[in-house]
């Protein structure tokens, strides 16, 4: 690693001015970033660290029925609090990486990142969630705008993101065997006026939407309904793990047997 | 330089590290506990794994600033106040569950965190907790058995050898 | 019952107290007074003229002490070969010269060009960024048929071609065998690949160099397998330093599968600046660093045909292989393709007629080497992959074709100049059929398909030969060392014992398993014996560790300084019970003279030596403590039987493994719970080979698979519980224990009953296919199921 500053603020509006100084980045648990640092692939000079700043932390059901996730709050913390009122996605967080990995990275560092094999995105686009940050809110179909970019302007924290909770949802993930990413994942929302289908780990753009399988669906959630639908692979990710062809072709296993284990 | 200040296997420790010092290098070098190793860079291997204020936490992936302050436990304070092993430890013995010893401590530290959450594992759920400690020993075998008969799980019958 | 000590006698480890309380010595714990790191700056082009090396604006960077270059190197020697092979126009293998630090060229990713010793090692680094390097770029080679064309860019400018051997054996036999297959009634063919590995010891490479300028001696802590042969070759062969001016350190280790037999250029580069910097100098490996800087495993690929008679007896067999030496040939390369691999292409089978071709290649990759079983594996999995085809082709059960062709005579001297001594290959199989419950597995199958699963089953024999030997015989082979080992037994005055051995234990259990031998002979408690092992100051000149050769060499060397030891302790106690030493028996930690009463203690024996008041001194020495060098006079041949069983999800291609059983036969076993120990983690590296490692490069050679982010090493969740059985023992005729070896086993025997289940798998879901590359990842078994 190059060297750098940590600062360790307690509040969001101490990180936001900590985070104008020149080359800052901040850290939110440092599970990807760090791995990125020690290979000197980034080279700021000073890491803000979100992990003290305990208004950025838990899991809450607002009045409006949405699940609100404090953007500092580790994996392990929503795969447990998260549970009883959004179990699909406390599930996805459940399988993230490892267990350590859970107890530090955080679902803002993830979303944040928005690193193409990542595996809340899936969660954040599929679930049409919000993402709050320390100066708006931004929907997620606006949010996710390819690997590695999203719509978060520099300095800016994501502070807490906020789901919609659907009838039911699944994740149905195939991790690529060596980092134990996903090499394909889908995550299904089926909500009363509609179903979304998100896709990770498999597009060269990063987490989409796939909105074939979304109207198809929406019209008669079931397996059956999906036959037929293929993804251009052209467009895939393809690396010594898999094809695109061969991405293409998960993601419609992965989006079946998330609609079985649902139906 | 800054110095940091946590607690480290119950005792008071401190020391001035860069921001770029890893728990796992302040550990091992400024603390001079060099039971947690070191077996990748890529936050995979689970050698490092420690415990931060009960938690299991790979030590080379996480800031020693960012454990100002914190309880860390590693594997020198694991056995029992007498020297003597402790039931986990001592499991690993019976069972044969470590050969070159490199990722036990990791091991060790993972299945302490998991038998505090989970006292009476099943086979699967041992094998997907230990996704983040990797052995290149032992084919897991022996490892998976001493974390069964550590939680008092009778293991004669569940492989044969 | 299972006895409580001795030889047989699963004894807990005693290495384990250490090693559970985080105290360990693994030479990064090492840090010495003055310590400086190094930081090598390694080369990110495959292949290309090294222009110029500036380091002037690195000198200046902060807590920089010295850098070097390749130029600071052109009086040392070359990294050395240990094994010459003589190619079958009796010409010899052709050498290049391997520096510490590149000059004039970069061959491979990860050649190291310039190192930045610093007070830090964040600092180091540093500086080595400011290092600017001048390459221009070469095309590089990397496909290994490709680079022996004519024309194909040169590795190395001064060899003649990127063919370092074109190895025939046996030579004599060509015209025969290929006649054979000219009768044949029926021949199979097979191409494939044996997918290059990288070993992965969990703990990375380290190497500490200390130098005293006051008595002007070298020390170097390393993670050695074998201490004595780096002092050897990088005291005599790189920097000049005579044996008894260098120490070499091989504390506890973590892990090496061959991957540290070999001595490194860090190592020698580490020993040489502590002097030139005058202060202690540490290098520790990042895992992604070990990825392009430690040797390679395996990387063969293969054609091998078999002619059978209309009996369906083997008739003959004959094997083209291209063998992956790297950029460099590292320290036992050139033997692994040839003398490790073409001797044991017979197998467990009496073809009476066997020709082996290798040739091995120049690339610009990192050196591949041994790496656990190595050249076995290859072997074994194109014979035994080869053996499933032509059973399928002739329309018969695998099993009954492979025990239709066994060996079933012993000794047995096969075509390939090796004679098995002991075993019995129905056994091993009688057993396999047992522990792996096949008549259980249609039942399973079924109840996989019931979950759109697809279960196949697969097996292979193995035949692997350990403790390669005698030296006579490999220096003929082009051996540039001997392969014997050594053991001293010092008895203390007291009763107990120390042995200092020249094998080394880096996950082994030697400090366990080595008592317990000396207890039985003596019949003593184990506690009461201490193994030392790992430093050239205080253990005899040895070869180390690697070949699964431990105990059958190193521990024969034990047995026989032990019996010296006890044969000059009964004539001690001859003179203290007044009889004559033939009547001395020695049982149970006492000697007594046959047909009497008298006896005396083991402790009251080794007080005389020591303290020899009542003592033959005219006769015999005062002290107890000998020492044994042991050359065996041929290989051990273990063998066994393994099993798999696979389930196949059909619609992602994802492959798990169900069961897996093995059927081993070590010879005689001292620890029972150590060798189960072994043959898992052995399956556990075959599996890993057979379904998920790839070590890869793109066409430009680079390095795809280069962290654990892209290299799959198996975990936990990947891999079941293994039935494993050592009841079959056929010992071993020619070592005074009567043992084999078993740290390869299981990784030589795991892959080809892997994808052998898997293609089982296939045809039962209706796709049959003739082969399938490893490793065999879900997109190759997706490809292969809709191609």
């Amino acid at each position: 690693m190059y060297n750098f500053d940590v600062e360790k603020p307690t509040s969001v509006a101490d990180a936001v001015k900590a985070l104008s100084r020149d080359e800052a980045q901040p850290l939110s648990g440092g599970q990807t970033l760090i791995p990125t640092l020690k290979a000197r692939l980034a080279m700021p000079s000073v890491l803000v660290s979100l992990s003290g700043i305990r208004e950025m932390q838990g899991v809450r059901l607002a009045d409006d029925g949405r699940l609100c996730i404090g953007g500092g709050t580790i994996h392990r913390a929503v795969a447990e609090e998260a549970k009883p009122h959004y179990p699909g996605l406390a599930s996805l967080a459940a399988r993230i990486g490892d267990p350590a990995v859970r107890n530090r990275g955080t679902i803002g560092g993830s979303v944040a990142n928005n690193d193409p094999s990542a595996c809340y995105p899936a969660g954040v686009l599929a679930s049409g969630a919000t993402i709050v940050t320390n100066s708006r809110e931004i929907e997620a179909d606006d949010f996710f705008q390819g690997m590695f970019s999203t719509a978060l302007e520099e300095g800016e924290i994501i502070t807490e993101v906020k789901f919609p909770v659907p009838e039911k949802a699944r994740y149905e993930k195939f991790i690529q065997p060596a980092s134990r990413f996903p090499l394909v994942a889908a995550f299904v929302a089926k909500f009363s006026d509609g179903v979304r289908v998100a896709v990770t780990g498999a597009s060269e753009n990063g987490v989409f939407r796939w909105t074939e399988a979304e109207t198809a669906l929406s019209a008669n959630f079931s397996a059956k309904a999906l036959e037929g639908l293929t993804l251009d692979g052209g467009s895939m990710i393809s690396d010594l793990h898999g094809s695109g062809a061969y991405r293409a072709h998960l993601v419609g296993v992965m989006t079946k047997r998330a609609v079985l284990d649902l139906v | 330089m800054t110095q940091v200040k946590m607690t480290v296997n119950g005792k008071a420790a401190s020391g001035d590290v860069e921001g770029r010092t890893l728990l796992a290098s302040f550990l091992r070098e400024s603390l001079g506990l060099t039971g947690t190793h070191i077996g990748c860079d890529t936050s995979q291997c689970g050698a490092c794994l420690v415990h931060v204020n009960g938690e299991a936490i790979k030590a080379c992936t996480m800031l020693a600033v960012e454990a100002e302050g914190a309880d860390v436990k590693t594997i020198e304070s694991m056995a029992n106040a007498d020297g003597s092993l402790n039931v986990i430890q001592q499991a690993f013995q019976d069972h044969h569950g470590l050969q070159c010893g490199f990722c036990t401590p990791g091991m060790i530290m993972s299945a302490s965190a998991l038998l505090k959450d989970n006292p009476k594992p099943t086979e699967a759920e041992v094998r997907h907790y230990l996704d983040g400690n990797i052995c290149r020993c032992t084919g897991y075998h022996n490892i998976v058995k001493a974390i069964m008969a550590a939680s008092g799980q009778d293991v004669s019958a569940l492989a044969a050898e | 019952m299972p006895k409580d000590g001795g030889i047989g006698a699963s004894s807990k480890r005693r290495e384990d107290v250490r090693f559970l309380t985080g105290e360990g010595n693994y030479t990064d714990d090492i840090n010495l007074r003055g310590q400086a790191y190094v930081f090598f700056l390694r080369s990110d082009i495959a292949h290309g003229t090294l222009n110029s090396v500036d380091t002037s604006a690195a000198e200046s960077m902060p807590g920089v002490v010295k850098i070097f270059t390749g130029a600071d190197f052109t009086e040392v020697g070359s990294i050395p070969c240990g094994w010459q092979v003589t190619d079958r126009h009796g010409e010899v293998m052709q050498e290049p010269r391997h520096p510490v630090l590149a000059f004039g060229k970069v061959r491979h990713v990860g050649e190291p060009i310039a190192a930045v010793v610093a007070e830090t090692l964040g600092q180091a680094r540093d500086a080595a960024e400011a290092i600017n390097v001048d390459i221009s770029e070469l095309p590089a080679v990397i496909d290994m048929k490709q680079a022996v064309k004519e024309g194909a860019p040169k590795v190395h400018d001064d060899l003649t071609s990127n063919l370092c051997y074109d190895w025939g054996f046996v030579e004599e036999n060509k015209a025969a065998v290929d006649k054979a297959f000219e009768d044949a009634h029926h021949v199979t063919t097979l191409e494939l690949v044996n997918n290059r590995l990288v070993a992965n010891p969990m703990e990375p490479r380290v190497a500490v160099g200390d130098y005293s300028r006051g008595t002007g001696d070298h020390t170097l802590y390393t993670t050695s397998q074998n201490p004595h042969v780096i002092r050897l070759l990088m005291g005599a062969f790189v920097l000049g330093i005579p044996e008894h001016k260098l120490r070499v350190v091989a504390p506890d280790v973590g892990g090496g599968f061959g991957t540290k037999i070999f001595h490194y250029q860090e190592e020698a580069f580490c020993t040489f600046a502590a002097k030139a910097c005058n202060r202690p100098v540490k290098w520790t490996s990042s895992r992604s660093e070990a990825f392009m800087s430690d040797a390679h495993g395996r990387d063969h690929v293969t054609k091998i045909q078999m002619a059978l008679d209309a009996d369906n007896n083997f008739t003959a067999l004959r094997t083209d292989t291209y063998a992956n030496m790297g950029a460099y040939l590292s320290t036992f390369a050139p033997s692994v393709p040839t003398w490790l691999h073409g001797t044991l292409m017979a197998g467990n089978y009496k073809t009476p007629l066997i020709y082996v071709n290798v040739k091995a290649v120049f690339t610009n990759t990192v050196p591949v080497d041994a790496y656990r079983g190595a050249g076995r594996p290859e072997a074994t999995y194109q014979l035994e992959r080869l053996v499933d085809k032509c059973a399928h082709e002739l329309g018969v059960d695998p099993i009954a074709l492979r025990r239709q062709n066994f060996i079933t005579e012993f000794p047995y001297a096969t075509p390939v100049a090796v004679e098995y001594d002991t075993g019995d290959y129905v056994a091993t199989m009688d057993k396999l059929e047992e522990i792996a419950d096949i008549s259980g597995f249609e039942a399973r199958r079924k109840e996989s398909e019931a979950k759109g699963k697809l279960r196949g089953f697969g097996v292979n024999c193995y035949i692997e030969a350990c403790g390669i030997a005698p030296s006579n015989l490999v220096g003929q082979l082009g051996a540039r060392a001997g392969l014997y080992e050594s053991a001293t037994v010092r008895v203390n005055a007291t009763g107990g014992l120390v042995v200092m051995t020249g094998s080394h234990s880096h996950g082994q259990g030697h400090e366990t398993a080595f008592p317990q031998v000396i207890a039985e002979m003596i019949g003593i408690d184990e506690s009461m014996i201490e193994i030392v092992h790992g430093d050239t100051a205080n253990t005899p000149m040895g070869m180390g560790t690697y070949g699964s050769r431990s105990l059958a060499v190193g521990g024969s060397a034990m047995v026989r300084a032990t019996e010296k030891i006890i044969a000059k302790a009964k004539k001690i106690a001859s003179h203290l019970l007044e009889a004559s030493e033939g009547d001395i028996e020695l049982k149970d930690g006492a000697f007594s003279v046959a047909g009497t009463d008298k006896s005396v203690a083991w402790g009251d024996v080794t007080l005389a030596a020591y303290v020899p008041h009542n003592y033959p001194l005219e006769d015999i020495e005062p002290g107890l403590e000998e020492t044994a060098f042991y050359d065996p006079s041929n290989f051990t041949y273990p063998s066994g039987a393994y099993a798999c069983e696979v389930e196949l999800d059909p619609e992602t291609g994802h492959v798990t493994i169900e069961r897996f059983a093995a059927a081993d036969d070590f010879g005689n076993i001292v620890n029972p719970m150590i060798v189960s120990g072994q043959v898992h983690g052995g399956i556990a590296q075959g599996i890993g080979q057979a379904l998920m490692e790839n070590c890869s490069y793109d066409s430009e050679g680079q390095l795809l698979s280069a962290s654990y982010m892209d290299y799959a090493m198996p975990r936990a969740s990947d891999l079941p519980f293994y039935t494993v059985d050592h009841s079959c023992q056929t010992p071993c005729t020619h070592n005074p224990l009567g043992v084999k070896g078993c740290g390869e086993a299981g990784a030589i025997g795991s892959p080809p009953a892997v994808v052998n289940a898997v293609l089982d798998a296939m045809r039962s879901g209706g796709k049959s296919v003739d082969h399938i590359d490893m490793p065999v990842t879900p997109q190759r078994v997706w490809a292969a199921m809709n191609g």
